[in-house]
């Protein structure tokens, strides 16, 4: 069958509508105001990303006009928060703007809760406001087709393009369309990447029918890194998955519950446990036990230890503080805005918040690089406060020439949540727009032959499935394809059972992570017989092509740092202790899509904040 | 099931196929309704229950946790700028929730090329659009060294 190939040329091009690329498309507008700004997302921007349900928060705001916290004390924040291990030019950059992209939302028209005796917004925490976010995403959304010149939905992007005569310079990106199959080839001058973290990269606790209900979404597909990896982009902190304690199956957020509310958890027999473990934690990491708050990583230690100690199930004592309407009402909006499905387990299970308490645990891991944690692309930071060897020509730059990103894609800025992400759009942009005034003379170059084989490859499941599906009467059981799902599924386990999953209680050692990179080698092979059944499953095939991408990485590096940083995120059963004297660092890496080799390095953490203190050991 | 389709309501217009963002509402060949077509791959994120003016699309918790019997059903008024909630229990129990959604009218936000295009020199400076304006401080924060 002749399928049609489509080029859109643009001068930015921006890939996922979703916190960051919707920040990217605003600013880069405002700047380049004659500049041609294609944004192009896989779903609809309406209701795209982590953000399509809605949030009942935004979890990164200063006050600074209240003089309430400094971006300074944001960064000692992140940094305690990560166990000393963020960009701090990247996390101050974020903080220092982000209270204008929040007022930006308010003016738009995001509902923001106002505490009545202060007139100020309503602190859910230090750093979180409450909103009534049930349209979060629609307004925002709105915000970026008034400034994009283009939007193509349901454009799902499989590979990232470089310039055909400078191997290191980025020239646009090729996808095909989901409803009509047409293969679309986007060249532009630079190129910012929103495309968000990574869900279902290990295997979710439920696996059933409900295996959509994780706490990242489904369609957060780790494209971000998927997309990153094969053009030689530097990934840092790769091991630095993220778990979250949630309530039990429908995975709402307990920020809310604990921070406004101030419900407290407790072991099954009432105990309040975090106390207890604070001998046994000091062992592990030192000093960091006495951070404050106590890093989000460490709490979840305390609970899975009680857990395994067969002292569960972990109680939300929801029950002893819904004592007026208005905080039942903040209780219920909460899931309502960002986790219906909550609402759903409460409803079908019986348990009314006022009167019940509701269990707690912990997820599977999630790679993303916005929330508490911080894994993604090694970027320039920004030039007036960025060390030498954290800046090289652009902010937000990735080591790929022209290579922005933003939100999720980029690494070591932890807590950025979506105000952040968003912020972080627009200082993408501001730098990508004076990139391209900058190289005027010099656009890029695409290799026409590499596009029709990449046209090829992107298509190739359909043929899978067409020729293999004649071997068969009927059924999902081929000999010479797997599906999406069966991929997917394997790669869950794998990831699950050797790289730290929750069915091992996160426990991994390089016996077991050497074992599981050569059943990932066998995956990746096996990925070159895909079969896709039609255009959806052939969206699913390249999700899972970026999914297995970012979860070979994730296991290298996992393999490269040898010590347990973050216990309640992922241990090195044979490296069971923090070690600073070796591991203050960040890890590197860089693919080399010629050779199939990662290059991993450590990379330097420098402190421009002062008030951090190393393990003294 | 997560969402399913009510049969007599549903008139096929496609709505909740454009929305979802997991591309898994589609529009069945034969009874040219819509169906969920990939349920474990459903977020219960509910935007295409918002989405569907005909009421159509229902939401079944999760086989492999959530118990039969109940109901969340919402109600999104964009207009009137609210949302609202009705929720039935297994047991019987109900509860019902109202809350806004949005204080501007939907496409009303000034674009940035509404705002007077700004000096390009300032391109090499930190300040972003609207700053430091919008910042609500007089000036953007240096860091202050060590
Ligand atoms: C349940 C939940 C609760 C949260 N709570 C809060 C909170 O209370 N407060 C807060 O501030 N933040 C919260 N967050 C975090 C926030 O949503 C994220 O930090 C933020 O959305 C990240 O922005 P992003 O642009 O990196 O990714 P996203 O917003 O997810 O955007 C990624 C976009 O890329 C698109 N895309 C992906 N792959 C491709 C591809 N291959 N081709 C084309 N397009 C693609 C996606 O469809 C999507 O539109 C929460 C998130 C979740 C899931
Ligand atoms: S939006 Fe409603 S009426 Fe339209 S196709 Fe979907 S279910 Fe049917
Ligand atoms: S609830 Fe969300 S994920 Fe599920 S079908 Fe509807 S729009 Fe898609």
């Amino acid at each position: 069958m002749a399928r049609g190939t489509k080029f859109v040329d643009s001068d930015i091009l921006i890939i996922g509508g979703g916190f960051g690329g919707c920040g990217a498309a605003y600013e880069s507008r405002y700047w380049g105001r004659d500049l041609k700004i294609v944004l192009v997302e896989k779903a609809n921007v309406e209701r795209s990303g982590a953000v399509a349900q809605g949030l009942s928060a935004i979890n990164c705001y200063m006050g600074m006009q209240w003089g309430e916290n400094q971006p300074e004390d944001f960064v000692r924040y992140a940094r305690g928060d990560l166990m000393g291990l963020v960009r701090e030019d990247l996390v101050y950059d974020i903080a220092r703007h982000v209270d204008s992209t929040v007022h930006k939302f308010e003016e738009w028209g995001l509902p923001i809760l106002k505490n009545p005796q202060t007139g100020r917004y309503l602190r859910e925490g230090k750093w979180q406001i409450m909103i009534h976010g049930e349209s979060y995403k629609p307004i925002v959304a709105e915000a970026a087709r008034k400034s994009a010149t283009e939007i193509y939905n349901r454009i799902m992007v499989t590979h990232l393009l470089m310039d055909k005569v400078r191997a290191n310079r980025i020239a646009g990106a090729v996808g095909f369309n989901v409803r009509t199959g047409d293969f679309y080839v986007f060249r532009a001058k630079a190129v910012i990447v929103g495309a968000g973290g990574g869900s279902h990269i290990y295997r979710p606790r439920a696996v059933g029918e409900g295996m959509g209900r994780t706490w990242y979404a489904p369609w957060s597909t780790a494209s971000a890194y998927g997309l990153l990896i094969p053009t030689g982009a530097k990934m840092t902190q790769m091991e630095n998955k993220i778990v979250l304690t949630r309530f039990k199956d429908g995975y709402g957020p307990v920020g809310a519950w604990f921070l406004l509310l101030k419900s407290q958890a407790t072991n099954a027999a009432g105990e309040f446990y975090e106390k207890d473990r604070y001998p046994e934690i000091k062992e592990r990491v030192g000093h960091y036990v006495d951070i404050h708050p106590m890093p989000t990583c460490l709490r979840n230690h305390a609970m899975l230890e009680e857990i395994k100690a067969g002292k569960g199930p972990i109680y939300m004592h929801t029950q002893k503080v819904l004592d007026t309407r208005e905080k039942e009402e903040i209780g219920w909006e909460d899931f309502l805005d960002m986790t219906i499905g909550q609402a759903v387990v409460w409803a079908s299970q019986n348990i009314d918040p006022k009167e019940t308490p509701s269990e707690l645990t912990t997820s599977e891991p999630y790679i993303m690089g916005s929330h508490a944690t911080c894994s993604g692309a090694w970027a320039s930071g920004p030039e007036d406060c960025a060390p030498a060897e954290y800046q090289w020509g652009y902010n937000r730059m990735t080591t790929v020439e022209g290579l922005f990103g933003a939100g999720d894609t980029i690494g070591g800025s932890a807590h950025k949540f979506s105000a952040g992400s968003f912020t972080e759009g627009r200082l993408a942009a501001k730098a990508a727009v004076r990139y391209i005034i900058d190289h005027k003379a010099q656009p890029p170059e695409v290799d026409d032959e590499h596009i029709k084989r990449l046209k090829e490859a992107v298509f190739k499941p359909l043929e899978h499935y067409r020729v293999g599906r004649n071997e068969i009467v009927a059924g999902t059981v081929a000999p010479s394809y797997i599906d999406p799902l069966q991929g997917l599924q394997r790669l869950e386990k794998i990831m699950d059972e050797y790289v730290g999953g929750y069915s091992m209680f996160y426990v991994t050692s390089e016996h077991l992570l050497k074992r599981g990179l050569e059943l990932l080698k066998m995956l990746t092979e096996d990925f070159e017989s895909i079969g896709a059944e039609n255009l959806h499953q052939l969206q699913r095939a390249w999700e899972l092509q970026h999914r297995i991408v970012t979860g070979e990485s994730v296991a290298r590096h996992t393999l490269f740092r040898q010590e347990t940083r973050w216990p309640g995120y992922y241990y090195r059963g044979d490296y069971p202790k923090l070690d600073d004297s070796e591991w203050h660092c960040f890890t590197g890496s860089q693919y080399d899509a010629k050779s199939g080799e990662w290059n991993m390095s450590k990379l330097p953490v420098h402190r421009i904040v002062p008030g951090f203190e190393l393990l003294r050991t | 099931m997560p969402t399913y389709t009510d049969m007599t309501r549903c008139d096929g217009c496609g709505d909740c196929v454009d929305i979802c963002p997991s591309d898994i509402m589609h529009i069945d060949p034969v009874y040219r309704r819509s169906y969920n077509i990939e349920p474990n791959f459903c977020w219960e994120c509910y935007s295409c229950v918002k989405a569907c003016s005909q009421n159509a699309i229902d939401v079944r918790g999760y086989a492999d946790f959530a118990p039969l019997g109940h109901k969340v059903r919402v109600l999104r008024e964009p207009e009137k700028g609210s949302i609202s909630w009705k929720i039935r229990y297994r047991d019987g129990r109900r509860k019902e929730f109202t809350f806004p959604i949005r204080t501007t009218p939907w496409g009303s936000i000034k674009g940035p090329s509404e705002y007077e295009a700004p000096d390009l020199s300032g391109l090499t400076s930190q300040l972003l659009a609207h700053e430091p304006t919008a910042l609500h401080i007089d000036a953007l924060p240096t860091l202050k060294r060590a």
